[in-house]
């Protein structure tokens, strides 16, 4: 299967996921922003990390580079598109996904492992997973607490296109077990065709038990299914 | 032609730093203070002579890339 990994300068991720995708025997590529056509892919990866400092908005600047034309034109024919932290923000800069991402709800920059539970485990991304299987992956973020309009939040809830939620370990969804203040405790949602999912965990993170453990293989291992 | 564009947070989308900044000048001594949001200021400068025009065109600004239209409001002025 072939990946694509957006770099936009301030990326700090992208080798990350590069290491990630290699190790799931993705054949991967990375296409800086300035390009004007896409390699051939079944999955493309916006990364995460500060794409322009984070200037004007989060995601703002880079969710107009030149490359994000074929982005856009790639995901509206079907294609795999995976954004992960600021790649999540500049998906909803684009208006690939509804809905934004504001500041944290303490105001601090907040990096740590928290728990998150697999809502929907019917889609290309997380069909490897159990419902409701609670995972431990990493957050690194200063803007995660995702907000949308109340009736794209029941379009959400009704179409089943929210991915994950930030739980505790025995699984509960509550404000104590929300990181950032995100609406609903959202942590990750699919757009209405189930082919772009945009999430603020780090699961490129969690690929090696020696470094951390494997939560985030079976994301991978879903899509090469 | 000059313009300049306030864009401020919606009414219902919380502002945690105008909170923040809120809190300290209470602190501060400040007590008839009601309420504060924050927000971001910009000053344009744009080629055009006709007035009418060059609004259109901060306004497209504006909804191109100034403003996130889900959670900011904003306000053109001719300064």
């Amino acid at each position: 299967m072939k990946s694509s990994v957006i770099v936009f300068p301030g990326s700090n991720c992208d080798r990350d996921i590069a290491v990630a995708l290699e190790k799931m025997q993705f054949q991967n590529q990375m296409v800086w922003h300035k390009e004007t056509k896409l390699p051939k892919s079944d999955l493309i990866v916006i990364p995460g990390g500060f794409s322009y400092g984070d200037y004007l908005r989060s995601g703002a600047i880079a969710g107009k580079s030149s490359i994000i034309d074929e982005v856009i034109k790639a995901a509206n024919s079907g294609c795999l598109v995976l954004g992960i932290c600021n790649g999540f923000q500049i998906l909803t800069e684009t208006g690939l996904l509804k809905g934004t991402l504001l500041r944290n709800k303490n105001l601090k920059f907040i990096n740590r492992d928290v728990n998150i539970k697999v809502i929907n485990n019917k889609t290309k991304f997380t069909s490897k997973y159990i419902s409701n299987q609670i995972l431990k992956i990493n957050i690194a973020h200063n803007e995660g607490n995702y907000f949308t309009d109340l009736s794209h939040l029941e379009e959400l809830q009704k179409e089943n296109l929210i991915a994950f939620k930030y739980c505790n370990e025995q699984g509960n969804i509550n404000e104590d077990s929300n990181p950032n203040g995100a609406i609903e405790n959202i942590a990750g949602i699919f757009n209405s065709k189930k082919n772009i999912l945009g999430m603020m965990p780090h699961p490129e993170r969690m690929v090696d038990k020696y470094i951390s453990n494997t939560d985030g293989v079976n994301l991978f291992s879903s899509i090469l299914k | 032609m000059k313009f300049s564009v306030t864009v401020t947070l919606k009414k219902d989308v919380l502002d945690p730093q105008g909170k923040v900044v809120q809190n300290t000048l209470i602190d501060l001594g400040m007590n008839n203070l009601k309420s504060i949001r924050q927000g971001k200021f910009f000053e344009i400068e744009i080629e055009e002579k006709d007035e009418k025009k060059a609004e259109q065109k901060v306004e497209e600004m504006c909804n191109k890339l100034l403003v996130n239209l889900i959670i900011e409001d904003y306000r053109i002025t001719r300064i």
